[in-house]
């Protein structure tokens, strides 16, 4: 009998439920169009369409689009230029982790050491962030300069004038001075998530660590830096996949010269494409670009994921 | 005194860090306010007087356009995005309904990856639609990339404020649209500020789309601008650093008024992302 009533009561309400639902999905469908709109058009149309793309031999300009297959991409796995341009990205993606976050890890932990003047610190430590990467690249030109440089003053007043040269001219030093400056850029970024971490850190784990008379350092490796590892994760994903995009500052500051020796996947790509005028060759880089990327991220989240798990 | 003393290795580093990010901004703003001929012979030293001769300069340039250009797209883009995003994440937090994981999920993907790959199709599309070399040609793909993070902060702070405050007023007879923009819109300001900052900073300063999707002055943002003048300009140096100065001087200027809620909004953003 109470399950019968149960039964009924269920239907009818299922009933509503149904008709609720109708409606629902309206109201679901209108508040979320405009952004699906956008995104489904600039975002996921666009990325099919680039693999689409490359497969084609085609100037972007006329109608003459030849279907070739895979070709575009047996010859990009055989184009030297893209492999030494990839080659560069994954410097930069080892400097990025190497110096970027250790540097942005001590900016922060400065700003909570006991040192005066700490709002003058702070402030000036984040400020290359908020510039535009096309002007550090037009100021950092000047402060590469082989007359007017900075580089080259300073080391000229120290007497080591052997070492001066045009530092982005040479095949050599460019991609250096290059990645100097994107430390220069992106320290700061990284300081801030690490602060922002820092200060979510309980101060009883410190007071504890006092009473039993740790040194500095001992608080550092053994409260700070394991309670930062989550944080140290995320960075490491940001800067690898800020890495692999690189595009502003190169194309700013030696446009990807000189011979090459700065070419990045990016630079690559735009070169490709707006300058040669090959939009299908340029779109198979892109989808290069996309699928490195990919298992890139896939990697690291694999890894992190495995990690948890041990932990 | 011992405790004093060994603070100085921190002193050391601490200064040796704010000449490295500090000195460059040093010298962008000295060698504005000198004249040609004598950044010529002394380029590194301090002006002899502040001369504001390169920022009147300026005046006779389109640096003026390039800024309003700027400041156009990247305001109209973050409105956009505040909104679309704000709404879309409505029923994504607060409506269960079964492509809610899906379309999350396909908002953070969007995070991952690099937004170059869609560079071409979008070049192409933006032609076809007639937008090209325009400003709205450029917000179309702003907007775009800015909603992945922004949905994920709105439905994440979406989800966490009350329940009860929206079965109230359900019962009040709010319909959904009121509910929304009447109700809880005004409870997310904190998500909104974080969202407007993030990707105010992104926009104001972005440069491979701007270069590809425009090809003239009326259209041209300060990124692209700045790359003019820097092949017109080249030889005046004190000229060129007025024109980076003046620049950056909205974000700096923004970073001055709010510092800690700059922080805090990139922090969230980029933690969230």
């Amino acid at each position: 009998m109470a399950t019968n009533v149960q039964n009924k009561v269920n239907a009818k309400s299922r009933e509503a439920f149904k008709k609720k639902n109708r409606k629902n999905w309206l109201v679901i469908l209108g508040f979320m169009a405009p952004a699906l709109l956008f995104y489904g058009v600039y975002v996921v149309y666009a990325i099919g369409m680039t693999f689409y793309y490359s497969l084609f031999d085609w100037n972007g300009i006329d109608s003459n689009m030849v279907f070739i297959g895979l070709q575009n991409y047996f010859e990009v796995i055989r184009d030297g230029v893209f492999w030494q341009a990839s080659g560069n990205n994954a410097l930069l993606i080892a400097a990025s982790l190497l110096t970027q976050l250790p540097l942005g890890l001590i900016m922060a932990l400065l700003l909570f050491s006991p040192i005066k003047g700490m709002r003058l610190f702070r402030t000036v430590y984040f400020m290359p962030f908020l510039m535009s990467t096309v002007a550090i690249g037009i100021l950092f030109i000047y402060i590469f300069d082989a007359n007017y440089g900075l580089v080259n003053q300073f080391l000229g007043a120290v007497g080591l004038e052997s070492l001066q040269r045009g530092w982005l001219g040479n095949e050599d030093t460019a991609i250096w001075a290059v990645i100097i400056t994107i430390c220069w850029q992106f320290a700061p970024f990284y300081m801030i998530l690490f602060r922002a971490a820092i200060v979510g850190i309980s101060e009883d784990l410190y007071e504890a660590a006092d009473i039993d008379g740790a040194s500095a350092w001992r608080k550092f490796s053994g409260i700070t830096l394991p309670l930062l590892r989550p944080i140290i994760i995320t960075s490491a994903i940001l800067s690898v996949i800020g890495a692999l995009k690189y595009f502003d500052l190169i194309y700013v500051m030696t446009g990807g010269g000189p011979n090459n020796s700065t070419e990045l996947m990016a630079t690559y790509m735009y070169d490709q494409t707006f300058t040669n005028f090959s939009m299908g060759y340029g779109s198979t880089i892109s989808s290069m670009m996309f699928i490195i990327a990919f298992i890139v991220t896939l990697g690291i989240i694999t890894v992190d994921n495995k990690r948890k798990a041990d932990f | 005194m011992i405790n004093k003393l060994r603070q100085t290795p921190l002193y050391i580093v601490a200064i040796a860090l704010l000449l490295f990010t500090g000195l460059p901004f040093f010298v962008m703003i000295n060698t504005s306010f000198k004249g040609q001929a004598e950044f010529a012979t002394a380029p590194w030293a301090l002006p002899e007087a502040l001369s504001f001769e390169n920022y009147t300069f300026l005046f006779e340039t389109n640096f003026f356009q390039y800024f309003g250009n700027s400041l156009f797209v990247t305001v109209i883009s973050v409105i956009l995005t505040i909104i679309f995003s704000a709404m879309a994440s409505y029923p994504l937090s607060r409506m269960k309904f079964k492509l809610n994981r899906p379309i999350l999920l396909l908002f953070m993907v969007g995070m991952m990856i690099p937004i170059h790959t869609t560079l071409i199709p979008i070049f192409l599309l933006t032609q076809n639609m007639g937008l090209y070399n325009t400003l709205w040609g450029l917000i179309g793909p702003y907007v775009a990339f800015a909603l992945p993070i922004s949905v994920v902060i709105y439905t994440q702070f979406m989800s966490d404020l009350p329940k009860e405050l929206i079965e109230s007023a359900k019962i009040d007879g709010c319909g959904h649209l009121q509910l929304f923009w009447r109700i809880l819109f005004p409870l997310l300001i904190p998500a909104t500020a974080t969202v407007a900052i993030y990707n105010f900073i992104h926009i104001w300063n972005e440069f491979i789309f701007a270069l590809v999707l425009t090809n003239s002055d009326d259209a041209a943002t300060l990124p692209i601008g700045l790359r003019e003048f820097y092949g017109e300009f080249s030889i005046n140096i004190p000229g060129l650093m007025a024109a980076l100065t003046l620049a950056s001087v909205p974000l700096l200027l923004v970073y001055f008024v709010a510092q800690e809620k700059i922080i805090k909004g990139l922090a969230a953003g980029s933690v969230k992302g």
